[in-house]
């Protein structure tokens, strides 16, 4: 019996040693877009395999070029996102967060929200009221899907070979 | 009995160690972010050195994207009060789909909210990028573009502007320094109407710095000669004729009317862009697209060429 036990105690040892030092292998970002997207191959026309949004953290799997290898979500998805979608502060969702915990500094973090937002955008408005943004809106809905970035490509006999940080 | 003692020992020496890994866990954690956040110093470097310059390192790193996206909405809104909107979806379609798929091919790639494009329906030689990704073209200077290079070549010059944060770095000093001390206060909560309304002070200041130097003073002329370099490059990567943006100045040159408040006072002159870009770039020439190119950019904006 004892015998048995010491082995499990072994085992729980060395399993909780290994979970240690892959956790301190671990690098961890945070997603700084509106929607970032995890893609199958390290470029903009990969295919996309999963969306992560603002704040979401991604642990740094690979990487190549300007591009990183991620995983999010304890793991279930993973892809390749560029460096510009993201930042080593911790974005918090909302002020005092929990997820962000008592030992970060202020300027470790970054807070969803804080600063210019759309509060201190409606109070500008206010006193603007010449400002119009209908046209900012309107320009802003005007999103190009993937496919059509992929015809417009294929159609005007261009290439996406030399990416931007692309390796 | 002595079996059970054992048994207790273990569990407990157990728990100690998972503790232990735990504590270690959240130690490196914290220092690692620390590591990631300013280089390679400790934690307790990076602590006593924060403490020392909170007040006055604070840099354009500090503004989130999300920031620069609420700043570039602003920024919008002010050139849409100079200029109006040319409700033509064909063009603005098209000027998407081109503009967006050269951001792609940028080197800042990923906005908060992407890049967006409009045309402007004046006559003025003129366009715009707010640090948003917001990016506005006049009728005037879309009549200096040719074909669908030319066209790619001065969408390309703008991202330029924003990768190379060009608006955000026209903030004064002084109007930074005030925005972070607002933002200092306020730490980890939220905002109370004291300092939403300083807040929006500051930002109003911001904008007006940003207009002030993108609508009536324009950028120095090295951060245009950037650009256009940031242009080429971006036009090698998606197969585009770099050429063409030498093209394009040259029909810029004939249509630039001296003494205008649009290029003509806030860009050196076409001249002097393309001797920059041929010093630069020996083996630069102009060119025609292919037959394709040349019938979707007709198809899409032929009609405001004339």
């Amino acid at each position: 019996m004892l015998r048995y036990t010491s082995m499990v105690v072994c085992l729980i040892l060395l399993g909780s040693l290994l979970f240690g030092a892959t956790a301190v292998a671990q690098r961890t970002m945070s997603v700084q877009v509106k929607e970032g997207q995890l893609r199958a191959t390290p470029s903009h026309l990969g295919k996309i395999v999963a969306r992560a949004t603002y704040g979401s953290q991604v642990i740094i799997l690979e990487e190549r070029g300007a591009w990183k290898r991620v995983s999010l979500g304890s793991g279930k998805k993973q892809g390749w996102m560029h460096n510009t979608a993201l930042t080593n502060k911790r974005i918090a969702l909302k002020a005092g967060q929990s997820n962000v915990g008592t030992s970060v500094t202020r300027d470790e973090i970054a807070l969803a929200g804080k600063g210019f937002n759309e509060e201190v955008e409606a109070q500008y408005r206010k006193s603007n009221k010449n400002l119009d943004y209908t046209w900012i809106n309107k320009m802003e809905a005007s999103k190009v899907t993937q496919e059509q970035m992929e015809d417009f490509i294929s159609g005007g006999r261009l290439t996406l070979g030399g990416e931007g940080g692309r390796p | 009995m002595k079996k059970h003692f054992w048994q207790k020992g273990f569990i407990l020496l157990t728990l100690i160690t998972l503790m232990a890994c735990a504590a270690l866990e959240t130690a490196t954690t914290v220092a690692t972010t620390v590591g990631e956040a300013t280089g390679t110093i400790t934690k307790e470097q990076g602590q006593s050195i924060r403490k020392s310059t909170t007040a006055v390192a604070k840099s354009l790193e500090d503004f989130t994207p999300e920031q620069e996206y609420y700043i570039g909405r602003t920024v919008g809104a002010v050139v849409l009060g100079k200029y109006q909107p040319l409700a033509d979806t064909k063009a603005n379609t098209y000027l998407n789909t081109l503009g967006q798929t050269l951001a792609q091919a940028s080197d800042m790639p990923e906005l908060f909210a992407g890049y967006s494009f409009l045309v402007l329906d004046s006559d003025d030689i003129n366009a715009f990028a707010t640090p948003g990704g917001h990016i506005f073209i006049t009728r005037g200077l879309l009549r200096c573009c040719r074909t669908e290079d030319a066209l790619a070549a001065v969408l390309a010059h703008e991202i330029g502007h924003v990768q190379l944060r060009h608006g955000m770095k026209a903030i004064e000093k002084a109007r930074m320094t005030e925005a972070f001390t607002v933002l200092a206060q306020e730490g980890a909560k939220s905002l109370g109407s004291q300092e939403v309304a300083q807040l929006t002070q500051a930002f109003g200041g911001v904008i007006s710095d940003i207009t002030n130097t993108m609508i009536n003073n324009g950028y120095s002329r090295s951060y245009e000669y950037q650009a256009d370099a940031a242009s080429l490059s971006i036009l090698k990567r998606l197969g585009y004729n770099p050429g063409a943006l030498i093209d394009m100045l040259g029909v810029m040159d004939k249509q630039i009317k001296p003494g205008g408040s649009d290029f003509a006072k806030t860009h050196p002159s076409p001249q002097n862009r393309i001797a920059e870009l041929k010093d630069s770039e020996k083996s630069i020439v102009g060119g025609e697209p292919p037959a394709v190119r040349k019938e979707r950019f007709t198809k899409a904006v032929g009609h405001l060429l004339r």
